[in-house]
């Protein structure tokens, strides 16, 4: 059997799996990004000291909480190939790109989701929102397909900086444009799901519908992208 | 472009880092089966030679195949017959040596039987399996990359420095792997510093100076 014949989806397993146990091994996410985002948010609760105000903007906050921290664990997911070099081993190994991303994408939103469960529980109690079932299955539908959308870009963005130089300051002026149209669904869609602004739970779906698209953009245009932005 | 029983074909190659011209018109053959040694001074150009021949740098100007594939249109299809190892190992630290061989066995479609093989055959006994690369000796970390090397199974095998950091036996266990690729139809190019040890291990050898490639015969 030749690296050819080695299906797309077998490799991002393989490249997914391995993301994981690294980061399960590393404790990275659980020791220094998490707590990085819930000191975030304690100041924005203290930079906002009025519950009224808070309460109107938490869905915001925990969205841009979300998108800073995804920085970090982006960056990271791309640090452990640079640290030896396994980037380079994975390119000569002509191993298919599409897979390469999809397994990267796939580790990414793992984390993400487990990182937003966190998130959420943490801006019920700081800002004090109330959240009904109607609400939950909204805001969860919201986060899966929001993390599509910021994981495929990540990884994007994320493998096309991997080589380059000042590579921590070029992610965040890439990623962040890119994803501000998640972070607007997304917004939107969780002010109907925690019942703030006047905005009711009908009203969140239809941004639900426009996350879904920018995820299977991002996913169909990132599959065919990876490879050709990775190349040099 | 090129015979068939030549795995690396260069003509007049120029590789450009910048605006620097690291490879300056090199020209080249190379044969199946063939172990050659580069030799140069540092900056001279090996590096950037093996990685040209990996398809990790962009042909500026000229022509080069591998393994009759066109680097220019066709560097995909001919890295999936490629090895590289270069000063780096492309290991993950935070895994273990085991971890890691089976992370390239699943990428590259290798079986637990051939795993097993390669991780035998570079002395990773069981307790240096399950340790974390990145508790492990250089010598230690190169023996695991090599193991990975061997599970690839490629026809044109690219070494840069591959002794450094080892001891005694895992140079001569290093030798005669690459003797046996060589043996079963495999081509290897070695660049290193270390011209007596690589030297006798060498059926040709060339040196790359300023960029060019200078022909110093066979061994």
């Amino acid at each position: 059997m030749t690296q050819n014949s080695i299906s797309t989806m077998s490799i991002a397993r393989a490249i997914a799996t391995k993301d994981l146990r690294i980061e399960w091994r590393s404790k990275v996410l659980v020791n220094q990004v998490l707590p990085f985002a819930g000191i975030v948010m304690v100041l924005f609760a203290f930079a906002l000291d009025n519950d009224g105000i808070l309460q109107r903007v938490a869905p915001g906050l925990v969205w841009l909480a979300v998108l800073f921290s995804s920085l970090i664990i982006v960056q990271r997911t791309f640090a452990i190939e640079s640290a030896d070099n396994a980037l380079d081993a994975i390119k000569v190994a002509g191993v298919s790109s599409a897979g390469v991303f999809l397994g990267k994408s796939v580790a990414l939103a793992v984390q993400l989701l487990l990182f937003e469960c966190v998130l959420v529980m943490l801006s019920l109690v700081l800002y004090q929102v109330q959240l009904s079932w109607g609400g939950a299955v909204l805001l969860v539908t919201v986060s899966v397909l929001a993390n599509v959308g910021i994981a495929t870009m990540g990884a994007l963005y994320g493998g096309l900086g991997a080589a380059a130089k000042g590579r921590e300051t070029l992610l965040p002026l890439l990623l962040l444009p890119a994803v501000a149209p998640v972070l607007i669904a997304a917004t939107r869609a969780t002010e109907s799901a925690f019942g703030v602004s006047g905005a009711t739970l009908g009203e969140g779906w239809p941004w639900v519908a426009l996350l879904a698209v920018f995820g299977a953009l991002f996913g169909f245009g990132g599959t065919l992208a990876f490879g050709v932005l990775t190349e040099e | 472009m090129g015979s068939v029983d030549e795995a690396v074909r260069l003509h007049n190659a120029v590789v450009l880092l910048g605006s620097f011209p690291a490879l300056a018109e090199a020209s080249l053959v190379v044969k199946k089966g063939e172990i050659v040694l580069i030799s140069g001074a540092n900056g001279a150009g090996k590096t950037t030679l093996l990685r040209l021949c990996a398809g990790l740098v962009p042909l500026a100007r000229g022509e080069a195949s591998v393994l009759g594939f066109n680097l220019a249109t066709q560097r995909k299809e001919a890295q999936a017959h490629v090895g590289m190892l270069g000063h780096a190992n492309g290991l993950y630290l935070d895994l273990t040596a085991q971890e890691n061989l089976k992370f390239w066995g699943a990428v590259v479609g290798a079986s637990s039987r051939e795993i097993a093989l390669s991780a035998q055959r570079m002395g990773l006994h069981e307790r240096l399996l399950n340790t974390p690369v990145a508790k492990m000796s250089a010598g230690q970390r190169r023996r695991t990359a090599l193991a990975i090397l061997v599970i690839r199974r490629a026809s044109l095998w690219l070494l840069d420095e591959p002794h450094a950091g080892l001891d005694a036996s895992g140079r001569d266990e290093i030798d005669n792997i690459l003797r046996e690729a060589a043996s079963v139809g495999a081509t290897v190019i070695v660049a290193s510093h270390e011209l007596e040890r690589a030297g006798a291990l060498a059926t040709r050898r060339i040196e790359v100076v300023g960029g060019a490639i200078v022909e110093r015969g066979a061994q």
